[in-house]
């Protein structure tokens, strides 16, 4: 065991979960670069999770950089801006990410343009609670992690709660993905900043920097500046272990208890931030730019140079792909975000989105077919998974087409973290069965209610 | 982007995966068994050899037979069947003809395994149910233990005998096990001797050194749960060890206890069976000290000088209630329910 194994086992962490290779050395010393501007750009009106915003702008219209092109419709949504100077050039159908279509807009790049940025700061110390809400949900800021939920929605604290733990999520647990952690090292100043001017809003009483130990750089200049802006900031170095940057784990790993099946980490009196959304926010209050660009992560092993990249929200995800110098013919998979809990991207002439935190490019070296076994009961997906289910009897039961008896082990609360189907050397596909299992539960407690 | 195209299978996550598979860790099982074959040969003979070719083959050949209408001859490929022809091999008397062997091999496969629905279905351990359906059979050829030492080439009792004969004993030399010589006349035996393997026994359970780094081996590798030979030999050096201060005179001291007879064996190799052993650590306590138990109340007082199969064949029958008791609390709920 090597020094540093050492030392990581003393660091904090939850139960259980499992230890993928990372191959982060691939991207994680790769200075985020800016991506040049194409000719047109997508957006989706509906990115985030809740209602999709609506368009306020009409087909030959010009839009400047950062301009308001969509507006929220109601609280769980968020407003939508141009990337760039240019003309409305659509406003129709679109391919998405996800694999199906939604109204979007696009926008010619105008060519002639500089695009320069000329919003202006925003004073946030004018602002009361509820003024600071509503400019995040104006600034169309949502959780940069890749769930999108709208992070104004997550700030208002229900009555009766309060928020005593403001935690960054730093931990970046999914293999190959660097884009926190770079962003980490070269803005940690927005980091810093933005976090104080959330807790100036939430008043935590301790905000938690936690990042996991394989990113020594990080963990770094954030003490530094942490300690450097004399707040209640304390960076925590947690275990290198995967799901570390769940919530729950994250959560279990500092604090050392559980949140209750079915609650929110508020009910703890903890609110987690995602590290690019803390920069867009520390962004948005000192220059005005709302959310119309973020960090992605171009790896893996087909990609000929994997590194980090700022892309307006919007660029097709092929020209993105090129301009990292293409992908490499034993090309097997492309996936967006990390390969434990990704999606394979059928499309590539989509746009990134706001949720979009890398594109992993993988050989067949890394993804190879395996025999499926029958379960041979080992235990090692009991073992793996960080909330204590049991996959094993779950996989059984779901090959029979056993939904209820499910619901008995807990099958909603698996998060699919994909831990299970990891480690098991049957090759059984467990969490892919309890995707199946969770829609079809899902499903049939809304046809019960409507009943 | 034809090529890229190409690419795009759809497929969903996660998209890597640990290198352990089912059929690699049988394997390091197998590869662990056949040093402690050839101990068995230098110590008993062809007939040790005979025995372990005859078992493999009977339940390779059952595994294709009972197997074949639901998946081929891929359930072959998963080496399990292997295992269990050696692992029966191992837990009998070097004389022991062998289509009785064949018949046990048979046995193991169609009812310790097939009859379930195939690997990891199975309560028992499939060797030794097999095992105990010969001990049922015949228990007079399965009783009958010859020496170690001797020519390499001889046979060791009634390897050759015809189907359903029990045949002679061809050199005629038998000589009692150290536990039943324990059991029957309080008579020890030299401990390096138990270690060394040099005493009369079942084919593969006399090197008692070489299991234990066997089973080292095996834990190190992640294929094995620790946790199951320790808590069984730790409850058979306290139980048995509690006897032994009592009146040494009568019992056998813990240490003779763990090195004799098809213990370590047992507790290395047929209780770790993970199919056949709880899921969670917790169950898997339980289920040690069970057979822990079993083992020295049977040898101290059942009427079998030898008690470790029934042992592990009783906690086997009782995994799935352990299971069901020992189910683990969900992260978030305050005891297994919300
Ligand atoms: S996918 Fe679900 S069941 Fe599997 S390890 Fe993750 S939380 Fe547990
Ligand atoms: S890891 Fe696979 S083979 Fe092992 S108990 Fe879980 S489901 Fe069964």
């Amino acid at each position: 065991m090597a020094v540093s194994d050492i030392q990581n086992n003393k660091l904090l962490t939850f139960v259980n979960g499992i230890h993928p290779k990372d191959y982060k050395e691939l991207s994680n010393n790769c200075k985020i670069q800016r991506m040049p501007f194409v000719e047109e750009y997508t957006l989706p009106l509906g990115q985030h999770i809740g209602a999709p915003s609506k368009s306020i702008v009409q087909k030959g219209q010009y839009v400047k950089r950062g301009e308001l092109i969509a507006d929220s419709v109601g609280f769980v949504s968020v407003s939508l801006h141009s990337p760039v100077d240019g003309i409305v050039s659509d406003i129709g159908i679109f391919d998405t990410p996800k694999g199906d279509v939604l109204p979007g807009i696009k926008i010619k790049t105008d060519r002639f343009s500089t695009q320069q940025f000329h919003q202006k700061a925003v004073d946030f110390e004018s602002l009361d609670v509820n003024g600071f809400i509503k400019s995040i949900q104006n600034a169309g800021i949502v959780g940069l992690g890749g769930a999108a939920f709208p992070s104004h929605v997550k700030f208002a604290i229900p009555e009766g709660k309060n928020c005593k733990y403001l935690m960054l999520n730093g931990c970046e647990c999914e293999p190959f993905l660097t884009a926190d952690d770079r962003t980490m090292v070269e803005y940690p100043k927005q980091i810093i900043d933005g976090l104080l001017i959330v807790n100036h809003f939430l008043k935590a009483e301790k905000i938690y920097i936690a990042i996991e130990s394989n990113k020594p750089k990080a963990i770094e200049v954030l003490s530094k500046y942490a300690e450097e802006s004399n707040s209640n900031i304390e960076v925590v170095t947690l275990k290198v272990k995967y799901p570390q940057g769940a919530e729950k784990m994250m959560i279990s790993a500092i604090l050392g208890n559980e949140v209750p099946s079915g609650k929110l980490p508020i009910d703890l009196g903890v609110i987690v931030a995602n590290v690019g959304t803390i920069k867009a926010i520390s962004e948005y209050f000192r220059t005005g730019m709302p959310l119309i660009e973020r960090i992605v992560t171009i790896t893996g092993t087909s990609i000929n140079n994997p590194t980090n990249v700022l892309v307006p929200i919007g660029t097709p995800m092929d020209e993105i792909l090129e301009f990292c110098g293409g992908i490499k013919d034993n090309t097997a998979r492309i996936l967006l975000g990390g390969p434990m809990m990704g999606a394979v991207q059928k499309n590539l002439n989509v746009p990134v989105v706001k949720g979009t935190s890398g594109l992993l490019v993988l050989s067949s070296n890394e993804v190879k077919d395996f025999d499926q076994y029958n379960c041979i009961k080992c235990g090692k997906c009991l073992d793996a998974c960080p909330l204590f289910l049991n996959p094993s009897r779950m996989g059984l039961l779901a090959k029979k087409g056993l939904w209820d008896e499910m619901l008995d082990f807990h099958v909603m609360d698996c998060f699919e973290c994909g831990s299970c189907s990891y480690v098991c050397p049957s090759g059984i596909p467990l969490v892919q069965s309890f995707r199946v299992a969770k829609g079809i539960l899902r499903e049939k407690s809304i046809r019960d209610q409507n009943k | 982007m034809s090529d890229k195209n190409k690419a795009l299978i759809i497929s969903t996550s996660p998209f890597i995966k640990d290198k352990d598979t089912t059929p690699g860790m049988m394997y390091q099982v197998i590869y662990t068994l056949i040093p402690i074959q050839l101990v068995s040969f230098y110590y008993f003979g062809l007939s040790s050899l005979l025995i372990s070719v005859t078992a493999i083959l009977a339940c390779v050949l059952a595994e294709i037979v009972f197997n074949k209408s639901k998946t081929g001859i891929k359930s072959l490929s998963d080496g399990s069947a292997i295992i269990t022809g050696m692992l029966l091999a191992f837990t009998l008397p070097p004389g022991f003809p062998l289509w009785m062997v064949f018949i046990g091999g048979i046995v193991a496969i169609g009812m310790g395994k097939a009859m379930w629905g195939g690997l990891g279905q199975n309560i028992f351990n499939p060797a030794l149910l097999g095992r105990a359906f010969l001990q049922a059979a015949f228990p007079t050829a399965i009783t009958t233990w010859s020496n170690p030492n001797g020519m390499y080439a001889n046979l060791r009792g009634a390897n050759g005998a015809f189907p359903f004969m029990q045949g002679l004993n061809v050199d005629g030399i038998t000589s009692a096990t150290p536990l039943s010589k324990m059991k029957f006349d309080h008579i020890g035996t030299n401990i390096i001797d138990l270690l060394l393997g040099n005493t009369s026994g079942s084919i593969g359970e006399t090197c008692a050194f070489l299991i234990i780094i066997a089973g080292i081996y095996l834990w190190a590798k992640k294929i094995i749960n620790w946790r199951i030979p320790i808590s069984i030999l730790l409850t058979v050096s306290i139980f048995s060890g509690i006897f032994y201060l009592l009146d040494p005179n009568i019992y056998p001291s813990p240490i003779f206890m763990i090195c004799s007879g098809g213990l370590l064996l047992g507790a290395v190799f047929m209780a770790t069976d993970l199919v056949t052993s709880p899921l969670t650590s917790k169950g898997i306590w339980v289920f040690g000290i069970g057979i822990g138990v079993f083992v020295v109340l049977i040898r101290n007082w059942g009427g079998l000088p030898e008690g470790v199969m029934y042992a592990i064949l009783l906690m086997n029958a009782a995994t799935p209630l352990i299971n069901r008791y020992s189910k683990m609390r969900t992260y978030g709920y305050k005891n297994g329910m919300k």
